[in-house]
């Protein structure tokens, strides 16, 4: 298993010229690591909804790649957008760090802890390429290839369960993140 | 009544260039009409509230999109709804196929669906208009002509 902490730096170093969507643990941790304008903290979101704005603004701008940092709970609540975005040959990468719990609700065990496979889960649903990284130093190895290159891509981190988290707060009001995030779309 | 071709081409007047769905029986002969017009993009999506996060994330991109979905997926939605319209504070634009409406108008249907719309669009706070019975394509275009002045969250509702 990596940390949070951990599995973004790897994160950071890779992400190229991508936007980054990052909800809920994820929102309170990423501004650490860059928090720019093509970086958006999807908070107050609706309950598992970022892979799915993600797909909007890919939709958007041609090219344009779009990280989703995601967590296992969202993706739970949102397991059709697997098939939606299957649909579609545009590069977005969907990281799922999987720690088996709802962190920001006080570490309860997600639906399927440990038992459910997202890589195979995406691959599935028409997914060209997924990975699946238990450990921090095989996630470096590989974070290049994973997030460039044709997509959509699912990636699946083993997380470190933390508990005692609070509810992450975003960087700034939603209003001026949609605003830096257009001057970057609409550019 | 009006058509998939007329509601088509009200979308590209208006300049709308996406529409996001899962359509019912009665929006669903609206397809080949969205699939044939190149100005629209059809956007299949696995669950109504996904097409309300595509839909934010096609509006924060700059793109104009329409939400078309019956009201059953409307009340599975309601968490990215409020989300869009009242954290995002996005333009949301939205055709509702209001399944039973007619038959309940007349006291002829026991589906509880159609009786639950109003209160939820108020509930939730978002505009709507009904497109009714006898609703033609130049309905269609002046609702859509109007939204495009005055973009603003809207649900069009269609009685079905």
């Amino acid at each position: 298993m990596m940390t949070l902490d951990e599995a973004l730096a790897v994160v950071a170093r890779h992400r190229q010229n991508h936007l980054v969507v990052a909800t809920m643990a994820a929102v309170g941790a990423w501004p650490a690591f860059s928090d720019t304008h093509r970086d958006f903290a999807y908070m107050p979101s609706s309950m598992g909804q970022a892979p799915s704005l993600a797909l909007g603004l890919a939709m958007s701008k041609p090219g344009q790649g779009v990280i989703v940092l995601n967590g296992d709970g969202s993706m739970l609540m949102n397991l059709g957008v697997l098939a939606t975005l299957s649909q579609y040959t545009l590069p977005i990468y969907l990281i799922v760090m999987d720690n088996g719990l709802y962190e920001v609700t006080g570490g309860q065990p997600t639906a399927g802890a440990g038992r459910v496979d997202f890589a195979a889960l995406a691959k599935a649903a028409g997914f060209p390429r997924v990975y699946h990284f238990l450990e921090r130093t095989d996630w470096e190895a590989k974070a290049a290839e994973a997030l460039s290159g044709p997509g959509p891509v699912l990636i699946t981190l083993a997380i470190e369960p933390r508990l005692g988290q609070k509810t992450p707060r975003p960087p700034r009001p939603m209003e001026d993140q949609i605003q830096r995030l257009r001057s970057v779309l609409q550019s | 009544m009006f058509t998939g071709s007329d509601v088509a081409n009200a979308l590209r007047d208006a300049q709308f260039t996406h529409v996001v769905w899962i359509p019912d029986s009665t929006l669903g002969t609206w397809e080949a009409a969205f699939t044939s017009d190149p100005a629209l993009r059809l956007v299949r999506v696995s669950r109504e509230g996904e097409a309300f996060g595509v839909a934010a994330g096609l509006m924060i991109g700059g793109q104009r999109p329409a939400v078309i979905l019956q009201c059953t997926g409307l009340f599975e939605a309601g968490d990215a709804l409020r989300n869009v319209v009242h954290d995002l504070k996005l333009p949301l634009f939205m055709m509702v196929g209001v399944r039973g409406w007619l038959a309940h108008l007349k006291g002829a249907t026991n589906d509880t669906c159609p009786r639950f719309v109003e209160p939820i669009m108020q509930a939730w706070q978002v505009p709507y208009q009904w497109l009714g019975e006898n609703a033609t394509a130049k309905d269609v275009h002046a609702a859509l002509k109007t939204y495009r002045q005055h973009p603003q969250p809207l649900a069009l509702l269609i009685a079905e």
